[in-house]
């Protein structure tokens, strides 16, 4: 087990290398001049060259890659030359609402994902099944910015059972601060729980016309320990995939979801820096947030061990 | 005569396929006293699997089943779920072919066996563990509190077979169905697993059905023999009774085709010629005759029943059965 914890992790450093390259590129390539922009339009020639030389941008792109890197590897991802904030300020203090966010959408659809996907598997082809199939495949097809607004219209506007936008700290006003993430949170989860009970659905199928699904029956187990111990297990590693990505996905914060609901999460902070051309921030955040991505991976990786034990024992 | 514990009465299975209906088994009826031993034989598609499949009620979901199945007494096609449930696993136990596929490869083979017990007798935790432990070591399992831990994956196929065994004796059942239990084994493990069914089945003195393709694996095992071909039973005997003098000439091919030790090598083995019948179109006549030497215009017209002559309890379904006594038959 050991040696397979190390063996992933060593997997996981030229990925690493690579997303700082790929994140680096992305920024620099972008069009337009940095000092140009820091300056405004009424800069002079000689005020642009100037600060070109102090932010080292007559160097090599490789050079500067290399002194970027040096910096990040030392903790140090730069400054906004807009607000002064340290790239790990800014992100610290909008982490809490994306990960929050995250864990809340992920929990509900979930919660909706699974027991569906189970029941459906194991009257596969009956009436709940083809119901909730189809009801899948409705709410994939349908923009979370719809979502969104008619869930705000029902629950805020019609209802009046929950705020349609706005943030306060869990620390000062937890139940306050829940009532203000319901209808973000769900927005997500009705888009995150049709691939969860889609991909558990098939495997769940998959797994119960298995030779050992047969012999739990013919040893008279419950029929819920069959679904719930026997077959939900090995059918769970692309579930565990998923949302993994997922996960992945919304520590990025969830651009859309955040600025409609007016949440001040990673994605509201990604908008600002791309509107403002805060180059710096726009790389530092992204450097982070395909960091996590990877590290979330890894932890996806180690969880298929924890299932399947023929994984932790090399077999497979 | 007792009661006996299993009558299969007048078992029908069709399966309905994209190429119209498959009458896997058709109208086949058995019986089985408790403590005795029927060996089912047929090759690959004959219905034997789906025939035990019925028993245990396991068919799939979009099968058929016309007939009935009692079992103590009780029709186990019309048995409540929840009444079936607690039969299964209790009195009805099985072993599967593939002991590879048959355990649940992300739980311990303790929590398998555990399980299985906790089920359906009153013991604590510690007392099926206890319970676990003695019956792997009745299976021949070496060292058997360190196995309780592992995983089906750490274990050799003998070793999953004789624990696929251990589960399904583990609360004494009445009547064990093995289904090709030695197919996917080493032939170095099949007489092993082949006797520790039989010395466990002596001693706790359980009805057993082996299903085989193989007569060898009956022959010294059985007490009665049920020869299947195209979903029907076409012989019927007492064992020694059968192997002294088999009337139908399918079961005599069978009995042709297996390898024996006086043979000159690189003898051709008499192998069946043709098919077995499609078994979504049924034939007008006996199912054997596009394949049989003996055939004659009559077997392609009627299908013949199942009868007996010399001996009551030896039956047959053929029209010219071979070694009869002179007078007798064809």
């Amino acid at each position: 087990m050991l040696n397979f914890v190390v063996r992933r992790l060593l997997a996981i450093l030229p990925v690493l290398l690579a997303v700082s390259l790929l994140t680096f590129l992305i920024a620099s390539l972008l069009p337009g001049d940095l000092a140009l922009v820091i300056l405004g339009d009424q800069a002079t020639p000689e005020n642009v060259a100037a600060l070109r030389r102090d932010m080292g941008l007559d160097q090599p792109l490789w050079w500067r890659y290399l002194s970027w890197l040096g910096h990040v590897l030392q903790g140090d991802l730069g400054r906004s030359f807009r607000t002064g904030q340290t790239v790990l300020q800014a992100v610290a203090e909008r982490i809490p609402v994306s990960l929050q966010l995250m864990l809340m959408a992920e929990f509900i659809g979930l919660l909706i994902g699974v027991p569906v996907a189970i029941v459906c598997a194991a009257r596969a082809g009956g009436a709940f099944d083809r119901f909730m199939t189809g009801s899948a495949f409705a709410m994939l097809s349908m923009p979370s910015f719809l979502v969104a607004i008619l869930l705000i219209y029902l629950f805020a506007v019609e209802l009046h059972w929950l705020p349609a936008t706005g943030y306060v700290p869990f620390t000062e006003e937890p139940l306050n601060n829940l009532r203000f993430f319901v209808l973000p949170a769900l927005t997500l989860a009705l888009a995150e729980w049709p691939g969860i009970m889609r991909v558990l659905r098939s495997d769940m199928i998959a797994t119960l016309q298995e030779d050992y699904i047969a012999l739990a029956k013919a040893k008279g187990l419950k029929p819920s320990r069959i679904l719930f111990v026997h077959a939900l297990k090995p059918s769970s590693l692309t579930l565990v995939t998923v949302t993994g990505i997922n996960i992945g996905r919304l520590l990025g914060g969830t651009l859309i979801v955040e600025s409609i609901f007016a949440l001040p999460g990673i994605g509201r902070l990604l908008v600002g820096a791309i509107y403002t051309r805060d180059l710096v921030i726009l790389q530092g955040v992204v450097l982070l947030v395909a960091c996590g991505f990877v590290i979330v991976n890894f932890i996806v990786d180690m969880l298929y061990a924890v299932l399947d034990p023929r994984i932790r024992h090399g077999h497979a | 005569m007792s009661t006996p514990l299993l009558v299969i009465e007048d078992v029908a299975v069709d399966l309905p396929t994209p190429r119209g209906n498959l009458r896997a088994v058709d109208h086949v009826d058995l019986s089985l006293e408790g403590g005795r031993t029927l060996g089912i034989v047929g090759e690959s598609g004959c219905g034997k699997t789906m025939l035990s499949r019925a028993v245990l009620q396991l068919l799939p979901m979009k099968a058929k089943l016309t007939g009935r199945v009692m079992f103590e007494g009780q029709d186990l096609v019309r048995l409540p779920s929840e009444s079936l449930r607690r039969l299964r696993g209790r009195d009805l136990a099985v072993v599967f072919q593939d002991p590879m596929t048959s355990l649940n490869p992300v739980l311990t083979i303790g929590t398998q066996l555990i399980e299985t017990i906790q089920e359906h007798l009153e013991l604590d935790a510690p007392e099926a563990r206890k319970r676990s432990i003695e019956l792997l070591a009745a299976v021949g399992i070496p060292a058997p509190e360190q196995r309780l831990a592992q995983y089906p994956h750490q274990c050799s196929g003998g070793m999953r077979q004789r624990i696929a065994i251990a589960i399904a004796l583990s609360c004494e059942p009445k009547l064990l169905i093995a289904d090709e239990p030695t197919t996917a084994l080493d032939v170095t493990i099949q007489a092993q697993i082949l006797d520790l069914l039989a010395r466990e089945q002596r001693r706790r003195h359980m009805a057993m059905i082996i299903i085989t393709h193989d007569l060898g694996v009956v022959a010294g095992r059985a007490d009665e023999v049920a020869v299947m071909y195209a979903g029907r039973v076409v012989e019927r005997a007492p064992t020694r009774g059968l192997f002294k003098r088999m009337h139908m000439p399918y079961t005599e091919a069978l009995l042709a085709a297996i390898p024996k030790l006086e043979t000159a090598p690189h003898t051709p083995l008499p192998a069946i010629s043709g098919r077995p019948p499609d078994p979504t179109r049924p034939l007008r006549g006996c199912a054997f005759a596009p394949r049989c030497r003996y055939a004659t215009s009559r077997c392609h017209e009627a299908k013949p029943g199942l009868t007996s002559a010399e001996m009551p309890d030896h039956l047959y379904a053929c029209f010219h059965p071979i070694r009869m006594s002179e007078g007798i038959g064809a």
